[in-house]
């Protein structure tokens, strides 16, 4: 991979910040996007623009024709067919659909839903909604003290009860990635369904819902170099039949009379009131650029940039890593904390240095209070960044250290 | 760097008024879901004016130093001011600018000091 040609294909990469030259590690919060996405919005803004599925006239037809495409290429990139594959708003909203739509209906008291303690709150909260609702119980599963999910413990707590399995891909707290392909085969031994949230996964690690056979895959589009405000939940066809609608009114329906309405066939069912067309364009235009470079690639770049990192930040006296040390099951995310200073303080005069990354809980309250913090600084990596990044990452580091000395 | 000049530094390693105030009812805790911030603050009032006040607290450097900063601005000073004190009287005293993301760490001492002094009877 040419990092130096793809750095280029990011007009942000060449901003300033405080007048140093912008190293972004906030990824696993939004990556930017390429200019390849923005010129495909551009263009359907510019030429294509109408409703879709709705008019005769040609503008309508060809919005159409685009959007189906685009439905196309983002289900192919994760291994689903057209009618298995909802854009939603993102992960958040897919998980949301699927808990409502599905878990409200298919859940009843007695039952479980099994999560883990590594979940972004995205992917506990929804589920804590359904288990309260329907008087289901929420099973947790533990975290080892490396950061690695406890499988001993997701076995002790998988019974004939768990009706639905959520667990992410990768942690966006720790980098660590989860076994799904094992973790789907043990679901189904117990009958179990399985959702997996692929908000980093998809675009870091890569995955094929139908090999591992998953019931349902959620994901953004804006952190995997698409535009924010769209995403998409893969839906198995199976599952689609036990489901009613999620959001209702136009353009989900089949028939409307006064008093009662018939929902549409397909995936039309859960996409209520006018898409993010021009999003899913773009969305479609960013799994293309990842299609070129292709997924084991990118996968190994950032696993360079991990192992690298890794190395790099145990020098630093006083920063305690969190999560794998095995850049293998560990995607381009590293956290930390630095004895005695607070995350805010260590991502504030990194910024200062032009170098972003996130600091806080990151989402993962749960995660954190297990691990014995309040938050952590958090870098993370994608395909334009660079052994220069993480070294620069570690100057500011050693900045950090001066300043609070 | 400006954000932490050598007086927050200093208010952030040796915070002045830290700890409890004890035998007191006006004493009040927040907290900043957002970067986990805990503070504490307990006075004590006598003949109208703080005689005493204490915090603790666990947080970022900007948000002990200006909550330290602040048991100094308060202390001997009448209810009716410390109940009127405003944010910006808090981020001139800091004497730095503050991003907008950080300004609840700025005046979390501010908002417990005087959700503590609320609870002064009329």
């Amino acid at each position: 991979m040419n990092i130096q040609k793809i750095k280029e294909d990011f007009p942000i990469l060449k901003r300033k910040i405080h007048g140093k030259r912008l190293v972004y590690l906030d990824n696993a919060a939004t990556s930017q996007r390429p200019r390849q996405v923005l010129e495909a919005i551009r263009e359907f803004q510019e030429k294509h623009m109408a409703n879709v599925h709705r008019g005769l006239h040609t503008l309508s037809e060809e919005a159409s024709e685009i959007y189906e495409e685009a439905r196309e290429t983002v289900a192919k990139f994760v291994g689903a067919g057209a009618e298995e594959m909802i854009f939603v708003r993102n992960a958040t909203e897919g998980i949301n659909l699927v808990a409502f739509a599905w878990g409200m209906k298919n859940l009843k008291k007695g039952e479980e839903i099994l999560t883990t303690i590594m979940e972004h709150h995205s992917n506990l909260i929804p589920w804590q909604m359904v288990c309260r609702a329907v008087g289901a119980k929420l099973q947790v599963v533990e975290v080892t003290n490396e950061g690695v999910l406890d499988l001993k413990d997701f076995e002790r707590k998988l019974s004939k009860r768990t009706r639905l399995v959520a667990v992410g891909h990768m942690s966006n707290a720790t980098g660590t990635i989860h076994p799904v392909e094992r973790i789907v085969r043990m679901a189904r031994k117990v009958g179990a369904r399985v959702l997996i949230d692929g908000a980093q996964g998809v675009q870091h690690v890569g995955i094929d819902v139908k090999r591992i056979d998953s019931d349902f895959l959620a994901f953004s589009g804006h952190k995997m170099l698409g535009p924010m405000g769209i995403g998409g939940v893969y839906i198995k066809k199976a599952r689609q039949r036990e489901m009613g609608p999620f959001l209702t009114g136009g353009g989900m329906i089949k028939e409307v009379s006064e008093q009662r309405s018939k929902w549409a066939d397909g995936v039309e069912k859960f996409e209520a009131g006018t898409p993010n067309v021009s999003g899913a364009i773009g969305l479609a235009e960013a799994v293309k650029y990842h299609e070129r470079l292709g997924m084991e690639k990118i996968r190994e770049h950032e696993k360079g940039l991990t192992k690298y990192s890794l190395e790099e930040l145990v020098k630093i006296k006083g920063l305690r890593l969190i999560g794998p040390r095995d850049a293998e099951i560990r995607g381009g995310v590293v956290s930390f904390v630095i004895k005695g200073i607070h995350a805010h303080d260590v991502a504030q005069i990194l910024d200062s240095e032009g170098v972003a990354v996130r600091s806080g809980h990151h989402c993962t309250m749960p995660l954190h209070r297990r691990l014995g913090l309040v938050s952590s600084t958090r870098a993370s990596f994608y395909i334009y960044n660079t052994k220069e990044d993480v070294d620069r990452l570690v100057e500011g580091l050693r900045k950090v250290k001066r300043v609070f000395k | 760097m400006d954000l932490y000049r050598e007086e927050i530094l200093d208010h952030f390693k040796n915070p002045r008024n830290f700890g409890v105030v004890k035998k007191t009812k006006l004493r009040a805790k927040e907290t900043n879901a957002s970067c986990g911030d805990v503070m504490e603050m307990s006075l004590r009032i006598k003949k109208g004016k703080v005689e005493e006040i204490r915090f603790q607290a666990e947080g970022c450097a900007i948000s002990i130093a200006a909550g330290s900063m602040l048991t100094e601005m308060v202390k001997g000073e009448k209810v009716a001011e410390v109940k009127g004190l405003g944010e910006e009287e808090m981020m001139k005293r800091l004497g730095i600018k503050v991003s907008s993301g950080r300004r609840k760490c700025a005046t979390l001492g501010l908002v417990v000091c005087q959700k503590a002094i609320r609870k002064v009877r009329k």
